[in-house]
Order: structure tokens, then C-alpha cells, then sequence
């Protein structure tokens, strides 16, 4: 999987949200034993330091635990991991209806527009089919 | 922790002023990017800690001593210029380092050469401006030091061996070594600097981490970089 560091906001904040998302969208599952800190930030090409910062934040979230001689692991608890989903999708529905209503497009058109291209995926299905 | 560390650190070059009263202690287990314009002072200060120049007035100190032959034993220095001969061969070089360096690495040295795709029987002189770059930079991060001052280090090196290197610089490094990256391709590099310090006409701008820019500016440093030095 590959990371994206843009470059505007802390490096380390960008990590914490990259791999949240990996986890909520199951990359990597619960129980997940993590690569080391250092083959992390190789990985990413972040500085060791950085990538500890956001595991550290990580474990601050509970979505990551450290076991003391083992490294560290995705959490086992279901809920956090749905509760971090939630807070997500929240955030994202709130900018999207921001983006909207800079467009001048109120709730009834937004929901007419969904239904009309969730038809047109349909129909692309069954051409496919 | 500290490795180095000045106090009112000056140096002129006759009535030309390179660096002027600079105070900074840098701690181990950090890589920091000292950045500015040309001819600010970046590679003034590194010869400084390197030893190759002489404080004007102030002090400079590596690990709580002056530059010297000890200090130098801890540091690793890769200079803006060559200072090997063109026609050794790469093998040769590296049998050199080895008898000079005891930190020195050679099978990590070997396996970087391979990566690259480098032919250690190589002569520098065959090589092209950014293969010798590579050749330098190996031997350098092939040392285990405690402190390592890279002058320029990724000048004329193309994106894909930029990015290997820098992988390079992170892995390398242990945690009591601090590495000083001078530079102004500070896009390339942001990702892996810890710190940064800003110079300018020999002064002391500013010093900070990184993401503590990126948190306070809500700019890049390479982005705050552009603002401050605009011509």
C-alpha cells in the first residue's frame, strides 16, 4: 500500500489518519502484529521519529496496543474500531454537504442525484452481467 | 544528549562575516536539515564542526569536545567536493576507508554498491557526476558515527536513487547518532527531517521541528522557506 504525505499539514498527523483508515477499511485486521517503527517510516519514507509520534497517538486512540517485548498489534476491540468508523464518516458527510451548499444544492436534489447515480451503476452492472 | 553544540560561534572570512554569534545545541537521535540560500553560512558551519576551519571567535563543540582528531573519529562527513583521487577504483576506496575508519562497514558498504547497481571495480574518474555522489555518500553511510555531516548530499543524484538514499539516511542512522543534512532541496527531504534550522547571511533564523511548522504555519518547509528567503 502506498502512503501520501502532502504538504501542508504535520507529517505525523497524515500517518496517524493513513493508517487509521487501514485499519477501519480492514488492511490491517485485528490482532495485527505492525512491522517495527523502522521499517514503518522506511516504508513510508518518514523519519523514525515521525512514525512513532503517530503510534504513539495511535495507542493514545486505543485503535493500536504495545505489548512490551513483542512490538505492537491492531486492537481486538470490534468497538473502537466501529466507533472510529462512525467518526470518520461523520466528518467526511460534513464536508461533503459543506462542498453542496457552496453549490447551492439543497438536500432534495442531493438525494435525487444519489438515487440517479446509483441507477446508472445498476445499469452499468447489468451490462456487465 | 547533546553532540554538538556552539556558543557565539563566529567566523570571518577577513572582513567578510560567514557566520555570525550561533547558538544551537543539536541532541543525538535526530536528523536535522540546515537549510538557507547559497552562500548563507550551511557550508561554513559544517566545516566548522568538521574541523576543517577554525572559529573566528565562540566555540563549537562535538560531544563536549573541540574539533579535533578525536571528534573526527566520531564524525562522518560527506564534503560538497570530492576529495578522492579520480583515478582509484571503487574497491580501492573502499579498502582505504577501511583502514582509516574502524567504524567503517565494508559489507554494508558492498551491499549499498549493489543496490545502486554499482561496479566496485569501477574507476571515479569513468563514473558520471551523480554516480560519484553515490560512491561518496555509500562511504560515508557505511560508517557507524555519532555524528554525520552531509554537505549537499543529494545534488545531482536522479529521484529514484534520491528516494534510496534517503531510505539509506533513515536506516542507517542509530539512535545515538544525530545526522545534519545541508540542502536547499528541501522538498525532497522534509519527510525525513526531524528539525530544521534556517540561515541566513551567517545568522540564525529560525529552529524548529518540522511538524511544528507545518502545525503553526500550515505550510510545508519547503513552502515557508520560499516565503522567507523570497528575492
Amino acid at each position: 500500500m502506498k502512503w501520501y504525505i502532502d504538504s501542508d499539514r504535520p507529517i505525523y498527523k497524515q500517518l496517524v489518519e493513513q493508517i487509521e483508515l487501514r485499519i477501519i477499511s480492514g488492511v490491517y485486521t485485528p490482532g495485527d502484529k505492525l512491522e517495527s517503527v523502522r521499517e514503518m517510516a522506511m516504508d513510508a519514507g518518514v523519519n523514525p521519529n515521525t512514525m512513532q509520534k503517530a503510534l504513539a497517538e495511535l495507542e493514545r486512540m486505543e485503535l493500536v496496543f504495545a505489548q512490551r517485548t513483542s512490538g505492537r498489534f491492531i486492537t481486538e476491540d470490534l468497538k473502537v474500531i466501529e466507533e472510529a468508523k462512525k467518526t470518520l464518516a461523520v466528518q467526511e458527510i460534513g464536508a461533503f454537504l459543506e462542498k453542496m451548499k457552496k453549490l447551492g444544492i439543497g438536500r432534495n436534489e442531493i438525494l435525487a442525484l444519489m438515487e440517479k447515480i446509483e441507477e446508472g451503476e445498476k445499469a452499468d452492472d447489468h451490462i456487465k452481467h | 544528549m547533546t553532540i554538538l553544540s556552539t556558543k557565539n560561534l563566529t567566523k570571518s572570512y577577513g572582513k567578510k562575516t560567514a557566520l555570525s554569534q550561533i547558538n544551537m545545541d543539536i541532541p543525538r537521535g535526530r536528523i536535522i536539515g540546515l537549510l538557507g540560500p547559497n552562500g548563507s553560512g550551511k557550508s561554513t558551519l559544517i566545516k566548522l564542526a568538521a574541523g576543517l576551519l577554525v572559529p573566528t571567535s565562540g566555540e563549537i563543540t562535538i560531544d563536549g569536545l573541540a574539533p579535533g582528531v578525536d571528534t573526527k573519529a566520531k564524525i562522518s562527513y560527506l564534503s560538497e567536493r570530492s576529495y578522492l583521487s579520480d583515478w582509484m577504483r571503487v574497491i580501492e576506496i573502499i579498502a582505504f576507508f577501511e583502514d582509516f575508519y574502524p567504524d567503517f562497514n565494508r559489507i554494508k558498504a558492498e551491499n549499498m554498491l549493489k543496490d545502486l547497481n554499482i561496479n566496485p571495480d569501477d574507476r571515479l574518474k569513468t563514473m558520471s557526476k551523480g554516480t560519484k555522489e553515490k560512491v561518496q555518500l555509500i562511504l560515508v553511510m557505511s560508517r557507524q558515527a555519532q555524528l554525520y555531516l552531509l554537505d549537499e548530499p543529494i545534488g545531482g543524484v536522479d529521484p529514484a536513487a534520491r528516494d534510496y538514499i534517503l531510505n539509506t539516511i533513515i536506516t542507517n542512522y542509530k539512535e545515538d547518532a544525530a545526522v545534519i543534512i545541508s540542502t536547499h532541496l528541501i522538498a525532497d527531504i522534509e519527510q525525513i527531517l526531524d528539525d530544521i534550522i534556517f540561515i541566513n547571511q551567517g545568522e540564525l533564523v529560525l529552529s524548529s521541528s518540522v511538524d511544528e511548522i507545518r502545525e503553526t504555519h500550515n505550510k510545508s518547509v519547503d513552502g515557508l522557506f520560499r516565503e522567507v528567503f523570497k528575492c
